[in-house]
């Protein structure tokens, strides 16, 4: 088991800079996320996007942004778990808790602190029935974690976006067939991604089905076919496959937060704005998941709650011990 | 001139009516959060990247601003869209509509 002062849960900005702060205190962090990088929605979602409000920069880039907290946090070397999702989080007493992740990692820490901005980003799914059937190793995916898994198999993807392309281009490579679904007639994504794929269709080595959706699937335990039809003559036609890659991009959804007795206002984690605890204590959420009066869901507001939520869990963490604060003017990055 | 904008909303077969000044300056995304559509989440602040504000506009679509390129990017990544398909954040709310009658989805 991973043991730490304080899990944070989100790699996004405020759980970044919350590592830096909780440094700054002497205690240890480590950090989950089910992205498979730190950044939260900054990298996942617009990494390329200027922002205007933090203090300091006029503009700055949102993954040059990340990169910056990155560099800030490495004299603390916090641990990392990513692409994984928190499931559970058990209070075993005052100052012990253990996460449990979806894929079994457990950390111990004496206090967590609930960065997961909009929540977890889970794929989107059509509307096909029968689609859970074929989940877990079946037949069906949602993203593609490791391209080898599907070397010499039939496959079909599903889906207009980027990463449609992108992994239609890549598993043609390798596959033994590869089929594109795609609901219209032209693609929006990257332009030279789009012709690459038409290419592709046209030298034979993909077969691209556009107008068409995707309607059924079928097999016993395991995916056998997927039927497909042509929006224009609404003829359907079944296409043989080892897997199917439904590629809707993400969604984010709170998840399993919800059912960890957390006292929520709608998707959001309610704090006391004093010192960003939650109803369970030990526990405490900042950035964009909690909520408060007058709460602004801005990641300067983020950073603030990061430093309030260190000095709040060193508190917690060393009843009766008074603290002073002590700037980095005077004392400097003292590293692990 | 500063009037109103009437606003149809369909959530669930259910039709209700606004009322909302045509300077109010916001998006149909903050205005349908404002009226307390929780469906509508705008997760992403009004970028149209996370389309969590789709909406379907079943009268008025001539009066407003056409879909820009993200707009369109993001709805082609979706699963299921419609030809009336729009991310609210993407509308403002400006003197050019007068009425508009949208669906939930």
């Amino acid at each position: 088991m991973i043991t730490t002062d304080i899990s944070i849960i989100g790699a996004g900005p405020a759980g970044l800079f919350a590592v830096f702060e909780a440094g700054l205190l002497k205690l240890h962090t480590h950090l989950i996320d089910y992205l498979p990088q730190p950044g939260g929605q900054l990298s996942e979602v617009y990494p390329k996007k200027p922002i205007y409000d933090i203090p300091g920069y006029p503009t700055v880039i949102a993954q040059e942004l990340v990169d910056k907290l990155l560099k800030q946090n490495e004299p603390f070397k916090p641990g990392y778990t990513l692409g994984e999702r928190i499931e559970a989080l058990e209070k075993r007493g005052e100052q012990d808790f253990v996460l449990t992740t979806d894929k079994g990692t457990q950390i111990n820490s004496k206090a967590v602190i609930i960065a997961g901005g909009l929540g977890c980003f889970e794929p989107r799914k059509p509307e096909v029935p029968e689609l859970n059937r074929f989940e877990g190793g079946n037949g069906i995916n949602y993203m593609v974690l490791d391209p080898e898994k599907f070397r010499n198999k039939k496959l079909v993807l599903a889906g207009g976006g980027d990463s449609a392309l992108d992994w239609t281009i890549h598993l043609s490579q390798i596959a033994a067939e590869v089929t594109l679904v795609h609901r219209s007639e032209s693609f929006r994504g990257a332009p030279d991604s789009v012709n690459k794929v038409f290419e592709l269709s046209k030298q034979g080595k993909v077969n691209l089905l556009l107008n068409s959706n995707l309607t059924k699937v079928n097999g016993d335990s395991i995916l056998k076919e997927v039927v497909v039809q042509n929006k224009a003559d609404e003829d359907s036609r079944a296409i043989a496959t080892d897997e199917l890659i439904l590629l809707f991009g993400l969604s984010p959804k709170l998840g399993p937060i919800e059912s960890w007795g957390l006292n929520l206002d709608k998707n959001a984690i309610e704090v006391n704005m004093e010192d960003y605890s939650t109803n369970i204590s030990g526990v405490y959420a900042i950035g964009d998941i909690n909520i408060y009066k007058n709460k602004l869901k801005l990641i300067l507001c983020g950073f603030h709650e990061a430093a309030i939520v260190s000095h709040s869990i060193y508190k917690y963490i060393n009843p009766g011990v008074k603290y002073t604060l002590k700037y980095t003017t005077v004392n400097g990055v003292k590293a692990f | 001139m500063d009037e109103n904008i009437q606003i149809t909303v369909i959530k669930k077969g259910v039709e209700k009516d606004f009322e909302v000044p045509n300077n109010v300056g916001l998006n149909l995304m903050e205005f349908l959060k404002a009226a307390e559509h929780p469906e509508i989440e705008g997760m992403c602040g009004g970028m149209a990247l996370c389309a969590t504000c789709h909406i379907k506009v079943l009268d008025g679509s001539s009066l407003l601003d056409e879909l820009n390129d993200d707009e369109a990017a993001t709805l082609e990544t979706l699963p299921q869209v419609f030809e009336n398909s729009r991310l609210s954040c993407q509308i403002k709310l400006n003197e050019k509509i007068k009425t508009l009658k949208i669906e939930i989805v």
